[in-house]
């Protein structure tokens, strides 16, 4: 290992050894520059639940409130639509029409109103499972420039995707998943997003 | 110009040798005779790099980086600030013309195989160069926080959700809130203004050593160094100094100036194309603009995106999308190795290569122009269509440049 009075075995672990302890020295110096970049305390503040008086919602009419900084959708749904969303013609059209995918929604609105109870009153996040444009709103019925059998939901101008009125992400648009219902739940008339009941 | 036996000179050079780096890059540097009209982009995009850094500085003197402020401050320079309407424009019509003279640039490496042998590492740094330009121009799209500034960044910042398991943490990391605001926006401002165009320039010496190692490629692909006087120096080559710059550059940066003067005074806002028309109002969390489309020069890979309409087996449509488009600029880098030619330039290609770099032209000129437009169902194919040839040209490559049949190349640049 010795020439000329030179140990270069002593010498390349020495340099080895060096090298390793800067790079976790050099790992180390990074921490606080990644993590400085997470949400600061005030912006985890900002996600409070929120109450959103549902009295007065019209029939067929979209109410956007807003949570976390996202628009909720709230549609009180007509008889007719809700009698469209069961049906099988509608069903086969859909990535996942029974809602299978449980990151979507809370278990009990795994149905096909995709609501709590099956109620005529939708609420889901207007955020687009795609890359997170909100959707527009288009209730009629009838034929569009995205889709010729349209029968009334979600179209997303960003990207094409559609949904359903319960949110129900259609065959050949580019997101995969159904629109995400929040957790909430409905006590007098007052809609409350971001809890799944009142707390005790 | 430098006079070594000038005594300020002779003083400096003792200290930095200024004389040595002015021959090596300049006066000794030599260039192909040939050189056309497509060798003017280099020097343009440098030009407009210059532009955009000075423009930009002064931008920042009059912007405020914050969710409440910044898009009253850009307004404040619009109207309040003096001339600050022309060093706006002068900054965002800089973006657009950086990209025209950059993409040119890039299919003049293409036409004449310059990224072939000996100059992959110029390729390299260059697309480095293009992907933290596409990086600058969106984070700068962002700062003047209109609708499209917001719904924009939300759309390229969910991208990295689509990766599996890490996404939506990491998405949250870049954003550094639940949602894009202010905190997204100043960590933008300080990347826009310093973190990138640091590297940027950092990577444009590189390219430029790099180039001044091997020597510049030419429209027939002729290696000049063969041919050398007794000198040593290239029988088909001219210096650089003075007769490429300033001389003949010349002639294209006042053309340049010319069109780039006409855009920008007369149609700043690109009909629509440079700046968006909600982008003049403010961002708003609730509602995204009825017709959101990226800028021009983004239409391309976007288009890319959108193409991705199906699952392919276990990969979702979403994160296929995001493969597709990463893809479309990953498979960029690889093109020297993916041109199995003996020959650079497509003059002695043979048909199937010519014929292979029309269709990407046309192909990617169209996905462009979709990138911009509102999707339905015949421009989703037609997209799909323009998507497979751009990918095709690229992963066919290795075998059509491989059994065609190549003219031969002359020893020497023909003289016409």
């Amino acid at each position: 290992m010795t020439q000329d009075g030179v140990n270069t075995g002593r010498r390349r672990f020495l340099v080895v050894a060096t090298s390793a302890m800067g790079a976790v020295a050099a790992a180390g110096v990074a921490v606080p520059f990644v993590r400085s970049w997470n949400p600061s305390e005030k912006a985890k503040a900002i996600g409070a639940p929120v109450r959103i008086n549902v009295a007065n919602v019209a029939e067929g009419e979209l109410v956007t409130g807003q949570w976390r900084g996202k628009p909720i959708f709230i549609v009180k749904r007509k008889a007719e639509m809700m009698a469209a969303l069961s049906q099988d013609d509608l069903k086969a059209r859909l990535k996942d029409a029974n809602s299978e995918v449980v990151s979507q929604q809370p278990e009990w609105a795994a149905n096909d109103a995709r609501a709590r109870d099956g109620s005529d009153l939708s609420v889901l996040i207007g955020i687009c499972t795609h890359l997170g444009c909100s959707p527009q709103f288009v209730p009629e019925v009838g034929p569009q420039d995205y889709d010729r059998n349209w029968v009334g939901g979600y179209f997303c101008p960003c990207h094409g995707s559609r949904f359903d009125l319960s949110g129900r992400v259609f065959n050949g648009s580019p997101a995969a998943t159904n629109l995400e219902v929040p957790p909430y739940y409905i006590e007098d008339n007052v809609l409350t997003v971001g809890v799944e009941g009142p707390e005790a | 110009m430098i006079k070594r036996d000038n005594a300020f000179v002779a003083w400096i050079d003792r200290r930095l040798p200024i004389s040595n780096a002015f021959e090596k890059h300049m006066s000794q540097y030599y260039a192909p005779k040939n050189l056309n009209a497509w060798y003017f982009f280099g020097v343009l995009s440098l030009l407009v790099l210059v532009n955009q850094i000075i423009t930009g500085i002064w931008l920042t003197m009059n912007y405020v980086p914050s969710a409440e402020e910044a898009f009253r401050s850009v307004e404040y320079i619009m109207r309040d600030v003096e001339l600050g309407w022309l060093l706006r424009y002068m900054h965002s019509t800089g973006a657009s013309a950086f990209f025209v003279v950059v993409y040119l640039h890039m299919f003049r490496g293409i036409l004449y195989g310059s990224y072939q042998k000996p100059r992959e590492l110029i390729w390299l740094f260059g697309m480095a160069i293009y992907l933290l330009l596409m990086a600058e121009a969106f984070m700068g799209y962002v700062l003047p926080w209109g609708q499209m500034s917001y719904w924009g960044a939300q759309v390229i910042i969910n991208l990295f959700g689509a990766i599996p398991v890490i996404g939506p943490d990491l998405t949250q990391w870049i954003r550094g809130d639940f949602l894009i605001s202010g905190i997204t926006l100043n960590r933008f401002f300080a990347l826009h203004v310093v973190a990138l165009p640091l590297i940027i320039v950092a990577l444009v010496v590189a390219h430029i050593l790099a180039l001044h190692e091997v020597g510049s490629n030419n429209p027939d692909g002729i290696d000049i160094k063969k041919h050398v006087d007794d000198q040593g120096r290239p029988k088909d080559g001219i210096p650089f100094y003075p007769y490429f710059l300033p001389v003949h550059d010349l002639v294209g940066i006042v053309v340049f100036l010319i069109v780039f003067s006409i855009v920008l005074f007369f149609f700043p806002e690109g009909g629509g194309y440079f700046l968006e028309a909600p982008n003049f109002e403010e961002a708003n969390p609730l509602k995204t603009p009825e017709h959101i489309a990226p800028v021009w020069y983004f239409g391309a890979f976007y288009a890319i995106l959108r193409a991705v309409t199906f699952d392919v087996g276990p990969i979702n449509s979403t994160l296929g999308g995001v493969i597709a488009m990463g893809a479309a600029i990953a498979v960029l880098f690889v093109l020297p190795w993916l041109d199995r030619s003996p020959v650079r330039s497509w003059r002695y290609k043979g048909w199937m290569s010519k014929v292979a770099i029309v269709l990407f032209a046309i192909s990617f000129a169209i996905l462009t122009w979709l990138g911009g437009e509102a999707q339905t169902p015949a421009l989703t194919i037609l997209s799909q269509v323009c998507m497979a040839i751009y990918f095709a040209f690229f992963l066919l490559m290795p075998f059509y440049t491989k059994y065609e049949k190549c003219k031969p190349v002359p020893e020497r640049i023909p003289s016409k």
